[in-house]
């Protein structure tokens, strides 16, 4: 093999080695943006924690809270996920450790249930109550019909027609 | 005849009476509503367990899953502090209490619980070994305990005389290691 041809052989190497080194920060790159499936997404994690309410940061849920708890809150249901665990499991473990406060939407049992009676209650008392303010403007209560007058009434007429 | 007709017209115009049950049942309804929501503003009004007052019956389950009643300490001057990872004012007394700890352990006397109010175990623990903590620790499972000391944040700190009576509170953190000791030291001599 001559000198030039060696020459030939040993550009498309360069070639070859520039190209491998290029995919390869391509690929990594890509790996970085896309999450492993043993790596859940902010979207699931955010997905649980909607659902919660750190006690220390009242009426705050927990998916935008900013607090360094909540923060710790998120990662541990992060950790969660990455474990296998279900959406229900986490939620429960979070009951169990902190109470039924943490949850956005309280279990019906015990006075919570009033969570659930009072407001279709009240509505249904409003649309009565409506209802018949309605009926009432609609036709006015019919007035009691006078008394047909009496024998002295009838005289006292008479004598003012009579004038 | 006409007697009769007045008559008529009389008991056909007079009202008759309703059943009021409907209006009894809204208004009592209403009344306990009003008592729940009255009952617990009053509730969220109320502060800590006031000093001279018998402390609320509790039982830890520390890190290391043992179990400890504060009936049991009965006899006992018993120091609880509720602390988390996430608190950084914690931070600033946690090596005194562990100092303090330390002080008054050998005695057999004085007991310190911490407590760990609304946290995630792997930083409480990162915690507890950062400061070198050696007292019990657990953490306020369904934050029934906090509930029940009524606290308002973390640090609080509380001190139990032998008659299981709180004696003192401290809001936020401790600034000293001798400020820990001048509220234990008055309940030894006892």
């Amino acid at each position: 093999m001559s000198r030039h041809s060696a020459r030939l052989l040993k550009i498309p190497g360069r070639f070859l080695l520039l190209f491998l080194l290029l995919a390869l920060v391509l690929v990594s790159h890509a790996a970085a943006q896309t999450p492993s499936p043993s790596q859940p997404t902010d979207d699931q994690v955010n997905a649980i924690a909607k659902r919660l309410y750190c006690p220390v940061c009242e009426n705050i849920p927990l998916d935008v809270c900013g607090t360094q708890a909540c923060a710790q809150w998120r990662d541990l249901i992060r950790q969660r996920l990455a474990e296998g665990w279900s959406d229900r499991q986490i939620i429960n473990y979070f009951v169990d450790q902190y109470g039924d406060r943490v949850l956005a939407t309280p279990p019906a049992r015990g006075l919570n249930w009033l969570v659930y009676i009072i407001p279709p209650l009240l509505i249904l008392a409003g649309a009565f109550i409506l209802w018949r303010a309605l009926r009432f403007w609609k036709e006015p209560l019919s007035q009691p019909e006078p008394n047909p007058p009496d024998d002295y009434t009838k005289r006292v007429e008479e004598e003012l027609r009579k004038r | 005849m006409m007697i009769h007709s007045t008559e008529s017209v009389t008991e056909e115009t007079q009202p008759r009476p309703r059943p009021r049950w409907g209006r009894i049942i809204a208004w009592l309804a209403l009344l306990g509503f009003l008592i729940i929501i009255a009952l617990g503003l009053l509730r969220s009004q109320e502060g800590p367990v006031n000093i001279g007052a018998q402390v609320p019956n509790f039982t830890l389950t520390t890190f290391e899953q043992e179990q400890i009643n504060i009936l049991d300490l009965k006899g006992k001057i018993v120091l609880i502090n509720f602390w988390a990872s996430w608190c950084k004012p914690c931070e600033q007394e946690a090596a005194d209490l562990e100092a303090a700890w330390q002080f008054y352990k050998n005695r057999g006397d004085v007991v310190f619980l911490g407590i760990d109010y609304v946290d995630t175990e792997p930083e409480a623990r990162a915690y507890l070994k950062k400061f070198a903590i050696t007292y019990p620790n657990g953490p306020d499972l369904g934050t029934r305990i906090s509930q029940a000391f009524r606290i308002r944040g973390v640090p609080e700190t509380y001190l139990i005389d032998r008659e299981g009576t709180l004696q003192f509170v401290q809001i936020g953190p401790f600034r000293s290691l001798a400020q820990i000791k001048s509220v234990i030291d008055p309940l030894l001599g006892e």
